[in-house]
């Protein structure tokens, strides 16, 4: 049970630095995920966390305690591994029990917590067996189970579900997140998939190149990204980006090929005449007419011709072309669409985006 | 004749064919071990007559007999023999084990100056023949007073043997993820107690192998032992199959016999780990 606070951590190997002094505060049961794309240091960050990794410099707490000099063992924490690194020469219960018998615990008590989490993750039938005889799945768990045996104060997850197929991976998630709401515990949950980064997390943090780019709520980062690295990252199908200039009298946006669109209300004191902008809007908020959800105050329309459709059941995207450039579309309570149809499509004015062509930063 | 058929018969052919291709290589693997073990219970007759005689009249254990029998008739210090290869062999694979275990683990998880050199370094080690080494090697521990002891052969077979386990023993730890160690050290191991109770036991099948190989390589060493070997004290059996020759006459019966003597404990060993290899480990800790 503790809060985790990293102050401008940094880490070299050698001469490359990977992590540019990240500052971040965990609060004590909360949920963070770092997200971002393979190569942004999110899992040289665990690690750091974790004490498999030396910091280059800055500071670590967790809880009141300083942990940048303790080793792992003395941390507290758990983690679970992408592959997840079961002792293949011990059964699952002896897996689960470790821990606890390298801590000289009663064989009593051992047995009571092995007894425990193979409940909670129901293992109860797998416990003689070895790793080796197991599924991914029941692999999975039995890594979980080892972690939750000990009662860490923060529990570490390093892309935990990426060995699953689909379907697997979707009951995970889902049993992690019961696990969290049971257990209560502090996790900090590494992802490349923004699925899970945004069903898992009370709050996401997008980092890229050792940087963070972002964090909040799930729903706020969805909602209002700080920049086009994050617009594109969360959300899938992922926004829709287009380059343009705000026109002379500051009202419009003009696209590439100079079709004028108003610019939405909420963001017009944050422009000026002639800036080069892109922007960005999300496939969700542009629909087919009769196809679509109800929209805001300030809306748009276009023809759209369709090149490629994704029929998903509950909606199609659709992919089509606006001002000489790919954008996506959704529609929802789906009619069969053929190639080269054109549709009359309306965009939601009041839920675009706009980010200063320059710095890529929203401008909202 | 239908296609099934035609590839069903080629199926049958490609068995049989590499069922014969197997029993010719075993045969060609297996006869002179056999032949040795088949003279050495037969009379010296039989096993000079030309043309061969093939399946044995008569089987004795004469040869045996001799062998342990008085040192005017025939007689050599077997038991002696026995225990100087023992204690030799046995001693310098633990020494050579060990070795191998830290240098294995040091070239599998570490980095450090001149990695690659000092490995290249370790094999060219290997390529120089024993019996080139013989000489050289007779000189230095002539100097140095461990010419017929135990002590001076077992350190040759070390020098011998421990490149070679380092090599192997390396490649049984490359294949141990190194999150195993790491999830130790998070559930509460230090670094000493993560390679003993995690990584060590999930090596352990290679390690017994590289032990095989060490223990093999010192048990049947001929080259070096006949040089800096001189009495009973510490001759081993493959020199000591040398007492068998004579100025005129080889007993070939004795030498045969002292050769299966030699090939028991090896063959015993090799089983007894060999079932040990092949029942323990699966690596199934990782994503399989």
């Amino acid at each position: 049970m503790a809060s985790v606070s990293l102050s401008k951590i940094v880490k070299r190997y050698g001469k490359i630095e990977v992590v540019h002094g990240i500052d971040l505060d965990i609060a004590h049961n909360e949920f963070v995920v770092l997200v971002g794309p393979s190569g942004c240091g999110k899992s040289t960050t665990l690690r750091m966390i974790a004490g498999l990794e030396e910091l280059s410099s800055g500071d670590i707490h967790i809880g009141e305690q300083r942990v940048n000099d303790l080793p792992p063992r003395d941390r507290n924490i758990s983690m679970v591994f992408q592959n997840y690194a079961l002792y293949p020469h011990m059964t699952v219960a002896e897996n689960l029990g470790f821990s606890l018998k390298i801590a000289n615990r009663p064989e009593a008590e051992i047995d009571k917590a092995v007894a425990e989490a193979a409940e909670i993750l129901s293992l109860g039938e797998l416990l003689e067996r070895r790793p080796a005889e197991l599924s991914g799945g029941q692999r999975q768990r039995v890594a979980m189970g080892r972690a939750i045996v000990r009662h860490p104060d923060v529990f570490l997850f390093d892309e935990p579900l990426s060995n699953l197929d689909a379907k697997l991976r979707a009951q995970m998630r889902i049993e992690i997140k019961k696990l969290h709401q049971r257990i209560k515990t502090t996790i900090v949950y590494v992802t490349h998939d923004q699925v899970e980064a945004m069903t898992l997390a009370d709050r996401i943090v997008i980092m890229r190149d050792g940087h963070i780019e972002q964090q909040g709520t799930p729903l706020q980062v969805f909602e209002n990204p700080a920049n086009t690295f994050v617009a594109t990252f969360i959300g899938s199908p992922p926004m829709n980006l287009l380059p343009a200039t705000i026109s002379g009298d500051a009202r419009h946006i003009q696209l590439e090929d100079g079709t004028p669109l108003p610019v939405p209300e909420r963001l017009q004191s944050g422009v000026t005449a002639g800036q080069s902008v892109i922007f960005g809007f999300r496939a969700d908020n542009l629909m087919p007419e009769g196809h679509g959800l109800t929209l805001g105050s300030q809306t748009a329309s276009f023809d759209l011709l369709i090149n490629l459709s994704e029929p998903l059941g509950t909606e199609t995207v659709l992919f089509g072309e606006i001002a000489g450039r790919e954008i996506q579309a959704k529609m929802l309570n789906p009619r069969p669409v053929s190639m080269g149809e054109t549709l009359r499509c309306q965009l939601d004015m009041s839920r675009a985006h706009l980010f200063d062509a320059n710095t890529q930063l929203s401008l909202g | 004749m239908d296609i099934n058929q035609q590839h069903r018969f080629r199926k049958y052919g490609l068995k049989l064919a590499h069922f014969l291709a197997l029993f010719i290589a075993m045969s060609i693997i297996c006869l002179p071990g056999l032949w040795v073990v088949l003279n050495s219970f037969r009379p010296t007759v039989e096993i000079m007559a030309k043309p061969p005689v093939w399946i044995p009249e008569k089987l004795s254990l004469d040869h045996y007999r001799a062998m342990f029998g008085a040192v005017g008739e025939g007689g050599v210090p077997v038991v002696r023999y026995f225990m100087n290869s023992l204690v030799i062999s046995i001693t310098s694979t633990v020494i050579a084990i060990l070795i191998g275990i830290a240098g294995g683990y040091a070239f599998a998880r570490y980095r450090f100056r001149g990695k690659s050199a000092i490995f290249v370094g370790f094999m060219v080690t290997r390529a120089v023949p024993g019996v080139a080494l013989s000489l050289p090697l007779f000189i230095v521990f002539a100097k140095v007073g461990i010419i017929d002891t135990h002590f001076g052969l077992i350190l040759a077979y070390v020098a011998m043997n421990v490149p070679f386990s380092i090599w192997l023993i390396d490649g049984f730890f490359r294949q141990v993820p190194r999150e195993l160690a790491e999830a130790a050290e998070i559930d509460g191991c230090t670094r000493w107690q993560a390679f003993w109770k995690v990584e060590f036991p999930v090596a352990k099948a290679g390690i017994a192998s590289a032990a095989i190989f060490a223990f093999l390589t010192s048990w049947n060493e001929y080259a070096l032992a006949s040089q800096l070997t001189r009495s009973v004290f510490s001759k081993t059996m493959p020199v000591g199959l040398l007492d068998f020759t004579s100025e005129f006459t080889i007993n070939w019966g004795g030498m045969c016999a002292l050769a299966v003597l030699m090939i028991i404990p090896a063959l015993i060993l090799t089983f007894i780990v060999q079932k040990h290899l092949i029942s323990g480990l699966t690596f199934g800790g990782i994503k399989g």
